[in-house]
């Protein structure tokens, strides 16, 4: 426990070294404001990949509807920002809290689904969110919400993000995790050593809705202008790619992940005929050569250098 | 009376749009009946289908049965190229991995084509004009008429294909159990590769009626009426042809009774509210048999 702790505060140290680099960079105007912008999304992503990745990697369970939750944590915050002018914290734990308690809704009929079944009724719910978004004339329906305040700075992304990070790990780790984890492994087995597959199934369903939520919030927050077509199945297929490229149940992949997917299409994206092409080409290959991903299972603590520097903590699972 | 009209009238309506989406998911229920997997490029080679068509017709000046032909022999030879290039490398592996393949494949047909034929959309020349035919204040049109003869001609080429030749037996025995197939002496890569080949050219001919029926196609018209048509094969019960067909017609009729008569933004949504409902009440479909799951 206590090397866990030393581990945790070497790592927040390392995000908070890397947060000064990327903020001085930043305010000296050393980065581009595209480059700045692709930063945020960068972080925004990483929200979307590691919660994805707490569903999709660590419980086993097939969500394509992150989309969906994102785009609900997203238009109940600026709501709040734009119209009724509430804090921009609590107007993202608001989006947050709106995004975790759909999850929870639509986890608990949908989760006893199996493999492709839940996976195509996700991507039927998150649509149906968004169908349903485009028909409320309240949040300017199909021509999108204008005039969304632009609160979204570097800093509360990163912040955002560390925190989801040490949620997640900490929650994988916890025995909720552990419970999550032998769901994963295998169904059947694991109900059959007493776990309540359908309450820890729901639970992670509900803290990945709810940090895609947030996510939501900050990238509504960043644009002047969102609409329901930010948030398609394509969308949900991208925050999947970012988690399957990383590693499904690896919280450093899902960083990787995101910042590589990001990263290649910001820079591909003067090349905008050939951008999709090479990416999904990109994306065959990859499945081909190396479908566990970057980092399977790994996390980046469990390789060489970094074991000299961080002393393993409870981590068994492999 | 008039509401009664109206009905009838959208009846006629979704039952035409649920032909072509039963087409689609023809070619779904098939590929996901042998190997598993939601092909989710299955609505981009209807894309495919459509621009082989609508090339025939306006750069070869071909009429429309032609057309139709060609686009079926092209995009078919196009679907098991993609199965022996993209899928069958992936057999053994994980599921995850060949859905994700199957996004990139959708991907890049969709770019590719996008690339080569520009997004904007394109005028599907009118093959009809104004044939129609009115029965009691019901009109079906040249192209209405057109869909469901050339669904039903299909249906029953299928329907011949798969009980009574040697093939179609085969197909039905590896979607029953691949491996026992096997056993039995069936080439399954071969019977695998003809069903994405059958399945592709059932979605080309799709493709081509609804660029006569809409007058209009893109390079992204594919993404919709793919997922559709896998809630209709999900509807149905999917592996199971039959299903496929009805679950395509239930979802046409849907569509055209809510865009008709409540409001067509919220058409997209009706055909995922039925999945969700079908899936919640009945996952196996309408004409699925329930399977236990074993240890």
């Amino acid at each position: 426990m206590k090397s866990l702790r030393r581990n945790d505060l070497v790592m927040l140290g390392i995000g908070i070294v890397i947060f000064a680099v990327l903020q001085v960079l930043i305010t000296e105007r050393i980065m581009s404001s595209f480059w700045q912008l692709n930063v945020i999304i960068i972080g925004i992503n990483v929200i979307m990949a590691v919660s994805l990745n707490l569903i999709n990697g660590y419980t086993g369970q097939f969500s394509l509807g992150h989309a969906g939750f994102m785009a609900a944590g997203a238009y109940i915050s600026v709501v709040l920002t734009t119209f009724f002018h509430v804090p921009f914290a609590l107007a993202l734990i608001a989006g947050a809290a709106g995004a975790g308690f759909l999850g929870f809704l639509v986890g608990i009929p949908t989760l006893r689904l199996r493999g492709d079944y839940l996976a195509i009724a996700t991507i039927g719910m998150s649509e149906i969110i968004r169908i349903c978004i485009m028909n409320i004339d309240y949040v300017g329906g199909a021509a999108g919400f204008k005039g969304i305040p632009h609160n979204t700075t570097f800093a509360w992304v990163f912040f955002i993000m560390l925190f989801a990070l040490f949620f997640i790990k900490n929650f994988v780790n916890s025995d909720g995790g552990r419970a999550c984890l032998a769901i994963r492994e295998n169904e059947v087995a694991a109900e059959s050593m007493g776990v309540n597959t359908t309450k820890y199934k729901v639970m992670a369903f509900t803290i990945g809705a709810a940090f895609a939520g947030v996510a939501g919030g900050l990238f509504a927050h960043s644009f002047y202008l969102i609409s329901p077509n930010s948030f398609t199945f394509m969308q949900s297929f991208n925050y999947l790619i970012m988690v399957v490229l990383g590693g499904l149940g690896s919280i450093t992949g899902s960083i990787a992940g995101a910042f590589v997917v990001t990263f290649i299409s910001a820079a591909l994206a003067s090349w905008p005929e050939f951008r999709m092409i090479i990416y999904a080409l990109a994306l065959i290959l990859l499945m081909f050569y190396r479908p566990q991903g970057l980092f399977g299972y790994m996390e980046i603590t469990d390789y060489g250098p970094f074991r000299k520097i961080l002393k393993k903590g409870g981590r068994d699972d492999g | 009376m008039e509401v009664l009209q109206q009905v009838l009238q959208q009846l006629i309506n979704g039952i035409s749009l649920g032909s072509i989406y039963a087409l689609i998911a023809l070619g779904y229920t098939m590929i996901y009946g042998i190997i598993k997997l939601i092909n989710f490029a299955h609505g981009d080679i209807y894309m495919v289908g459509a621009y082989i068509g609508f090339f025939a017709i306006t750069q070869a000046h071909l009429s429309i049965v032609p057309s139709l032909l060609i686009s079926f022999v092209v995009t078919g030879c196009l679907g098991m190229v993609i199965e022996k290039l993209a899928y069958k490398p992936l057999r053994h592996a994980p599921r995850i991995s060949v859905l994700i393949t199957a996004i990139g494949v959708s991907f890049f047909l969709e770019y590719t084509s996008m690339y080569f034929v520009s997004p904007t959309p394109r005028t599907f020349p009118a093959m009809f004009g104004d044939v129609a035919v009115s029965i009691g204040g019901i009109v079906i049109n040249g192209q209405q008429m057109l869909i469901l003869g050339i669904t039903a001609v299909l249906m029953i080429v299928l329907t011949y294909i798969v009980q009574k030749t040697k093939t179609g037996k085969a197909m039905r025995a590896a979607s029953f159990d691949v491996e026992t197939a096997q056993l039995m002496g069936v080439d399954s890569d071969r019977i695998i590769s003809y069903t994405f080949g059958i399945g592709s050219a059932l979605a080309a001919v799709a493709g081509v009626l609804v660029g006569v029926y809409y007058n209009s196609i893109d390079p992204l018209m594919g993404i919709m009426p793919g997922m559709k048509a896998f809630v209709a094969a999900v509807l149905g019960g999917i592996g199971i042809l039959p299903g496929a067909v009805v679950g395509g017609l239930i979802l046409g009729i849907v569509e055209a009774l809510v865009s008709g008569f409540i409001s067509s933004t919220f058409r997209d949504a009706a055909a995922f509210a039925i999945l969700i409902l079908v899936l919640l009440v009945r996952p196996a479909g309408i004409f699925g048999k329930d399977v236990k799951e074993k240890v």
